[in-house]
């Protein structure tokens, strides 16, 4: 490992799934002070700051720097939706190497559940009998709901590959086994496949089980290089490649409706790393809905353009699997505050330094973390190894 | 629908944006052509996404195929809540754009992906309109 290379060394996460005692903000600060007593760093060591949210008018970044305290030499407030955590550390890395600051951090936070309740994925877009601009104006009048969204993209794969609820199903059977060995997960009893095809449909051909919650939940984590890693309380996790990309923002701009942007974002942090799909012990991926996991799974290469029903089948992602999905309980079951992309890191790192308890998977050196931002819209792939 | 209140989002145009609106309550669909390299696009924008030329307005035959479509079946917010369950699809023109619509005139559950639909207009106020679409041939 070269001195400077990019490492992260300190997670944390805030009081969830449900948290009525914690602001948005509160939410921030509990996450840094976990993530920097995690790894014994001080608030005066960050010099870089990255942070997202879904208020402080676009200007998140500079409203968390300036509740939080934090003199920032090297600051990102890049917004891709769920994503801009993987892309965070796409830059955050980038950052690091390049000299522009010692120690990052990368914080998100969110009461989202205490102040807004369920209503995320079926308040519909855009607002009531309001005026609507730009390109909402050929979409909202029509209702479709967020997770109707993700059924245009369900409905299509169905249809050009054969992909069975039967297979979206077993997703969410499997992220919901690993939330049953979380003690904060939000939902823990465990599911069948005939659960979830029982579940009501919120729109077709996602049931209600397809989707995931909605919590409060916050998270932090901390990156410098290797050499300042040294001597922290922490192994050093490794940021061995991390791309992005984009192929629309709104679902009606897809332009196609079975595939992402990861398709692109993998194969480059693969590349960057020097490994292949086949090297990947864990993966940490967006599951919004159960949709998203299968899109992603394709995307990046674990199997061919229209196979991911039946590589899920075949159990690969469940925990005992070849490639165990969302050991935390994801935010199929588990906790989604409304940009879930930073809780894939912070799990992807406690697998990597075998911290994960009962979800441990023996031997993890190679994690993936694919985050989706909008509509399966923003994608960022992040590739990290134990040191 | 013609006469109705409308209760739903409305859209709020802008000059450049009007045309397609007021199309639409003549009983035209519109989309962009570029005229430099060809590349048909909706929605309407100022500039070519392929090629960076300036777009041209270009009809459409008002005709097309459900790409993809869901059954909208819970949705909490007005008016929407009262019209479920309802459909809303990605509809492919021949010209080589798609919409997002919603599909009436038949059951949700009749609606499937490859379905011939045709557009109709619904106004939102006096002159500007918003293309929905029903069972074609």
């Amino acid at each position: 490992m070269s001195p400077r290379d990019p490492v992260i060394v300190g997670i944390g996460l805030s009081d969830f799934p449900v948290a009525p005692h914690l602001s948005t903000p509160q939410h921030h600060a509990q996450a840094m002070q976990r993530a920097l007593a995690d790894c014994g760093l001080a608030k005066r060591d960050i010099d870089g700051f990255c942070c997202v949210g879904m208020g402080g008018g676009g200007a998140e970044a500079m409203v968390m720097a300036e509740y939080l305290g934090i003199d920032h030499r090297y600051v990102d407030s890049t917004m891709t939706g769920g994503s801009s955590f993987e892309f965070h550390v796409q830059h955050a890395a980038a950052a690091l190497r390049q000299g522009l600051c010692e120690t990052v951090l990368v914080s998100y936070g969110s009461n989202f559940f205490s102040a807004r309740g369920r209503t995320l994925g079926t308040g519909g877009f855009g607002g009531r009998g309001a005026g609507v601009t730009g390109p909402d104006m050929y979409q909202a009048p029509y209702g479709l709901s967020l997770v109707g969204a993700y059924a245009l993209v369900a409905q299509r794969h169905m249809h050009e590959y054969g992909t069975k609820p039967e297979h979206l199903a077993e997703i969410a059977v499997g992220v919901r086994e690993f939330a049953g060995l979380n003690p904060n997960a939000m939902y823990r009893d465990p599911i069948t496949v005939s659960d979830v095809l029982a579940s009501r449909m919120i729109a077709d051909p996602l049931h209600l089980l397809d989707c995931c919650v909605v919590s409060d939940g916050g998270g932090a984590f901390v990156m410098t290089t290797a050499e300042r890693a040294r001597d922290l309380r922490q192994p050093p996790v490794r940021a061995l490649g991390a791309a992005g990309g984009q192929t629309h923002w709104n679902i009606s701009q897809m332009p196609d409706f079975t595939r992402s942007a990861a398709a692109q974002a993998a194969p480059e942090a693969f590349a960057q790393a020097g490994l292949a799909p086949a090297d990947v012990d864990v993966i940490q991926f967006y599951d919004s809905f159960t949709i998203t996991v299968l899109t992603l799974l394709e995307d990046c290469g674990f199997c061919a353009k229209g196979e991911g029903g039946a590589f899920v089948a075949e159990g690969h992602l469940r925990r005992g699997g070849r490639l165990p999905l969302n050991t935390d309980g994801g935010g199929l079951s588990s906790c989604h505050s409304g940009m879930r992309g930073i809780f894939l890191i912070i799990e992807a790192v406690r697998q990597l330094r075998g911290q994960a308890g009962p979800a441990q998977v023996p031997g993890a050196e190679i994690a993936l973390c694919a985050g989706s931002g909008g509509f399966l819209s923003g994608i960022g792939t992040v590739l990290l190894g134990k040191d | 629908m013609r006469g109705e209140a409308w209760q739903r989002p409305k859209p709020a145009p802008d000059a450049f944006e009007r045309p397609f609106f007021e199309a639409a309550a003549r009983g035209e669909l519109l989309h962009q052509r570029c005229p430099a390299c060809g590349h048909r696009q909706f929605y309407p924008r100022a500039v070519c996404t392929a090629c960076g030329a300036d777009p041209e307005w270009a009809a459409s035959a008002g005709r097309g195929v459900v790409h993809t479509y869901t059954v909208v079946r819970q949705n909490g917010m007005p008016p929407f809540r009262d019209a479920l369950p309802y459909v809303v699809a990605m509809i492919e023109l021949p010209e080589g754009v798609r919409m997002m619509g919603n599909v009436t005139g038949c059951d949700a559950d009749q609606v499937h992906v490859g379905m011939a639909v045709e557009a109709y207009a619904v106004e939102f106020e006096p002159g500007l309109a918003l293309p929905f679409w029903r069972p074609g041939r």
